[in-house]
């Protein structure tokens, strides 16, 4: 064990060797400390007030100094002062890291266990298609508007330009609330077909220009089978304004499908038919599976039917013409897309009935 | 419908192969679904839309091909041997016919017709406006001559016999629809269209007798009604091998009344359905001269007299005005005047430069009597728009000015779902019909009854989200899947005497495991606290003064496990477990919790808006309290009495432990009671502490707690 010889010789090469003794005895016993314990009594003899190392370099050898020497000797001392501090401070540090590894080690987990998982709900596959569509139309500019699932003949048919006894009103399959036979046409209740009444309501309400994106419930008397639903949904797209053309809905939807499906994806339209659209149209969008080039889901044409739209019909601009709808000075657009048709085809459903069934397995993989 | 390619060209020489002229047509908005090979001729299925009653034969199809490949289209002319009596030179419909100066034409035969022995009398002008006819003597009823057999079966109808098929032949190539009656199965030598008498009856072709209404327009002779108008003829009128003379009828019906006939007795014929939509009312004559034409061709025999046309009203066509400033207004491109002459032209559309007294208006054009669809300018230029080609016109985007506005609850509806969702409900929709017993059962008001419901299980509107999620968990269990959490947002539909309300709310359902076990935990079942606690933290985000719970008397919950949410007073949700015998007759083996809540109610508190409160910088100080209580002494009434005390150092008051059994005794429990005191200004002195204690203490000894020893 160390012990601080007396000094003889205060020549800087003898106050050298001394320190350097020191330190050595120093490093010595930092090396064979194992535990706390160890540490502590390590430290108390270097550091303890009487009679510790340190003490006793004090003692021994700046107060015996020679009075020309004690400067040179008191900076040495000071720095071997340092020195130690240091070095007990080090050899903690050491002991310390030594014993957490054991005790780390020893708590180790099977991280590849599975974790505990609290799991989020899931927004249903419909809504979901739905909201996308919106905040498509949103980013367009176009505000939202709703209207009620029980309608009047008068918004679901009439004011859209289907005469009461149309054949165009055999293809919505409507089906009619009871008790109605007392109250004129017009009035009588029905579910809406599809949400098109709404355009009117929005018109009535506000004057031009308009530009309004609809999402809703719509029915039909379809049993609900794998290809057939009595509930569906709809989201309905107006804009009136006055220079609004054909050319208009071509870029607008054009646009739109290119924002859902990506900026390949390319448009097409055909002439269809709705008493409230004219020149109405079939838009298709170049197969989203196969870009076009054939595939089973676009039955090898390349293109997929997705959506009716159309030139607003002066006729319809007719029964809001007390609220600025003068269609010689007016034009709209309009255009209506089946939301699960679009849910189908893009995660590829078979059944349009598994939207309705509230199966976990099925809603859950929409997460 | 199906279209032979092969029989188009017989009308236009189309410089393209059959495929593509598919292609081009479906562009013009004459739908081809498919082609197909058949016995080497080409076959369209096609789909048109049900404005396009004229493209609904070969003749419509060929004109649009005439103006699709700007190339001209051939008339039909039948020829026909001279009849005993000398007649008037039949009509035809190569181009644009002038109805006047047909109906001028046919006037002319109508009037000389009065000598003839065969007599027409329209008396229901309204439902028949032209009934045109000939008489053919001395046929020989067989098999129809090969090539139009073959026709008719590529076109999927069996041929019948010579005469029945000429009508078939002539409805698919020219789309009127023409009737062959047994001129000697009619009585008294008379044709008359008029309304059914009460109480009478008629054997249609289909050989079911029909009771007529007198609404119903029928053909009748002197006697009795043949025919049920544009619908079907009649059975015992029908040509057979015996028939040796033939009356033609060729006819303008009107659309309501053969559509309102033909849904009373639901019936629906190639003939009603074209009469529906519009039937050409020029045709007439064509189509009866070419029908006699082909049974002439197939059954022999003669002309006999003159052809009879009675017209008992004009349908009138308005030419219409066509402006190219409404051209480039509507459909933003400009298309030249040669190009709108051209394609209105090639449709059959007479087009004439207006003249100088009208000087916005281009071009006045008069409109074929067979486009019914066609009355308007716009109606014009959509004619323009399809054989222009839609795909020619340029992209655009509408310049707008203006903001984007949400609807009324968008903050409040995402906030809802996204709630329910962070707690681990899936969203689902339910069908909106429920059976009418179930619609009463889940709700205290009256229901929307449908008219024609899908089946009786369908019978009314929702009146509850409840049954349609039940079905669901019902579904779910079914198939194994035993930890289930739905919700659904929606709307439920209340009756009142003289209107009806549609109102939006949500409903949850759950049944299971709320975690399911797992290698490092218990499972953790659903309980009614659970659902209390997501009630709970839905309701949090909406402002309001007072929550409370009351005891809920839903008949469909658990008397004692279901409650009601009452937000500053309103009731906003009603939840608990379903009732066993509810479960039991849905077969729901696992007890099933159920919550509807009234969004239309909480929806009118605004969401909540977060408020900050400092955070003491002082400790808090806690103190249990052990008690037994009746059973009667809720945790609500023991809250109650200690807010009353208005010690504002409390901070927190909640239940820790709760004891039951024999050590409490019957109708008793143990309750461990925690209370925190915290002050804002300073540390708490241990005699302030202890004199609130004793206040506590007092306080619920006066609800008739016994205080445990502590």
């Amino acid at each position: 064990m160390y012990t601080v010889p007396k000094l003889d010789d205060y020549s800087p090469g003898a106050l050298d060797r001394a320190a350097a003794e020191l330190l050595r005895a120093l490093d010595d016993e930092t090396t064979s400390l194992h535990n706390e314990s160890d540490w502590r009594a390590f430290r108390d003899r270097w550091l303890a007030r009487k009679n510790g190392v340190l003490t006793q370099v004090n003692d021994t050898w700046l107060k015996a100094a020679p009075g020309p020497a004690k400067r040179d000797v008191g900076q040495r001392v000071n720095a071997l002062k340092a020195r130690v501090e240091a070095a007990i401070e080090e050899a903690q540090g050491k002991l310390h890291a030594s014993t957490s590894d054991a005790k780390l080690l020893s708590e180790r987990l099977d991280i590849t266990l599975p974790g505990i998982q609290r799991p989020i709900g899931v927004r249903h596959p419909v809504l979901r298609v739905m909201d996308e569509i919106v905040a498509v139309f949103k980013a367009m500019g176009y505000s939202i508007g709703e209207g009620p699932e029980v309608e009047t003949d008068y918004y679901n048919f009439e004011s859209l330009n289907f005469p009461p006894n149309h054949p165009a009103r055999d293809t919505q399959d409507t089906l009619f609330i009871s008790g109605q036979e007392q109250k004129p046409t017009r009035d009588r209740l029905l579910l809406r077909t599809h949400t098109s009444p709404v355009q009117i309501r929005t018109m009535e309400k506000q004057p031009p220009p308009v530009r309004i994106v609809i999402p809703g419930k719509v029915h039909r008397n379809d049993p609900l089978d794998a290809t057939h639903s009595p509930v569906f949904h709809q989201v309905e797209g107006l804009a009136v304004d006055a220079n609004i053309t054909f050319c208009d809905l071509k870029g607008t939807l054009d646009h739109a499908m290119k924002t859902l499906f990506g900026s390949s994806v390319k448009t097409r339209f055909y002439p269809s038919f709705f008493p409230f659209t004219e020149p109405s149209a079939d838009m298709q969008v170049s197969c989203i599976f196969c870009g076009g080039k054939g595939c089973r889901k676009c039955k090898f044409s390349g293109w997929i039917e997705l959506l009716g739209c159309g030139m607003v019909d002066p006729n319809v601009f007719d029964f809001v013409k007390h609220n600025g709808y003068d269609s010689s000075k007016i034009s709209g657009f309009a255009f209506g897309m089946g939301v699960e048709r679009i849910a189908i085809l893009k995660y590829e459903v078979e059944e349009i009935q598994l939207f309705y069934e509230g199966d976990v397995r099925f809603l859950e993989q929409f997460a | 419908m199906r279209i032979i390619a092969g029989w188009l060209r017989d009308f236009v020489d189309i410089p393209a192969d059959d495929r593509q002229l598919a292609e081009a047509l479906t562009s013009a908005g004459i739908a081809v679904e498919s082609v197909q090979e058949e016995h080497g001729q080409t076959v369209y299925e096609m789909d048109l839309t049900t404005n396009r009653v004229d493209a609904m034969n070969h003749y419509g199809v060929a004109r649009e091909a005439s103006a699709i490949y700007d190339v001209p289209l051939k008339a039909v002319e039948p020829k026909l041997p001279a009849a005993k009596v000398p007649r008037a030179a039949p009509p035809s419909v190569s181009g644009p016919i002038g109805m006047t100066s047909l109906a001028d034409q046919m006037e002319a035969v109508a009037t000389s017709l009065e000598t003839d022995t065969f007599p027409i009398v329209i008396e229901d002008a309204q439902g028949c406006a032209r009934y045109t006819a000939r008489i053919v003597r001395n046929v020989k009823i067989g098999p129809s001559p090969q090539p139009i057999i073959a026709r008719l079966e590529l076109l999927g109808s069996h041929s019948i016999n010579s005469v029945a098929d000429a009508t078939n032949y002539a409805l698919n190539e020219l789309g009127h629809p023409t009737h062959a009656f047994d001129l000697d199965l009619l009585e008294g030598g008379t044709i008359i269209v008029r309304r059914a008498r009460a109480g009478e009856t008629l054997k249609t072709l289909d050989g079911i007798d029909r009771n007529l209404t007198t609404e119903d327009l029928v053909i009748a002779d002197a006697k009795k009604p043949v025919a049920l108008a544009g619908v079907m003829g009649g059975f015992d009128t029908m040509i057979t091998e015996r028939t040796r003379n033939v009356l033609i009828e060729s006819a303008w019906f009107e659309p309501w009344t053969v559509r309102s006939m033909a849904k009373r007795h639901g019936m629906h014929t190639d003939a009603s359905h074209r009469f529906e939509r519009g039937a050409d009312y020029g045709i007439t004559p064509l189509a009866c001269d070419r029908v006699a034409e082909l049974i002439l061709h197939s059954a022999g025999g003669g002309l006999h007299g003159q052809p009879i046309d009675a017209v008992a009203r004009r349908l009138e066509r308005l030419p219409v005005a066509l402006r190219t400033s409404e051209v480039r207004r509507n459909l933003g491109v400009e298309i030249s005047k040669g190009e709108i002459e051209r394609i209105l032209g090639r449709l059959g559309f007479g087009v004439m430069a207006a003249g100088t007294a009208a000087p916005a208006v281009d071009f006045t054009v008069s409109i074929p009597s067979w486009r019914l669809d066609v009355e308007r300018e716009i109606d014009l230029l959509e004619e323009l728009a399809r054989i222009y080609g839609y795909n020619k016109f340029p992209n655009s985007l509408p310049s707008f000015v203006g903001a984007v506005v949400e609807l009324p609850h968008e903050a409040k509806i995402s906030r809802t779902r996204e709630t329910m969702l962070a707690l681990g409900y899936n969203e689902t929709i339910s069908i909106t019909f429920i059976p009418e017993p179930e619609a009463k059962a889940f709700a205290g008001f009256e229901a929307l009854v449908l008219a024609n419901p899908l089946s009786e299980e369908a019978g009314s509107m929702r009146t509850s989200l409840l049954p349609g999620l039940l079905n669901q968990i019902g579904y779910n269990l079914n198939r194994g899947n035993s930890d289930v959490r739905l919700f659904e947002a929606g709307e439920v539909f209340e009756r009142k005497s003289d209107r009806h309300e549609e109102r939006r709310h949500l409903a949850l359902a759950a049944t299971g495991d709320v975690l399911p076990g797992t290698l490092h935990s218990a499972p953790q079942p659903y309980t009614f606290f659970h659902l209390k606690g997501d009630i709970g933290e839905l309701l949090a985000a909406f402002e309001h003064q007072s929550l409370q719970f009351g005891a809920n008397a839903q008949p469909y919950l658990h008397p004692g496990r279901s409650a009601r949410a009452m937000m500053d007073g309103e009731t906003v949700a009603v939840f608990g477990q379903l009732h066993p015998e509810q479960a039991a007759a849905r077969k729901l083996r696992q007890d099933v919790y159920l919550a509807e809540v009234m969004l239309d109610r909480l929806f009118r508190h605004a969401l909540r808006d977060p408020r900050y409160c400092r955070i003491s910088k002082f400790p808090a100080v806690a103190r249990d309290f052990s008690f037994v209580f009746d059973d009667a002494v809720t945790w609500e009434k023991i809250a109650l009495a200690v807010s009353e005390l208005r010690i504002a150092q409390v901070m927190s008051l909640r239940p820790a432990e709760i004891f039951l059994g024999e050590k409490v005794g019957t109708g008793k429990y143990s309750i461990l009671i925690r209370a925190e005191f915290q002050s804002q200004e300073r540390t708490l002195r241990d005699d302030e502490v202890a004199d609130w204690a004793s206040q506590v203490i007092s306080k619920l000894q006066s609800l008739g707690g016994v205080l445990r020893a502590q």
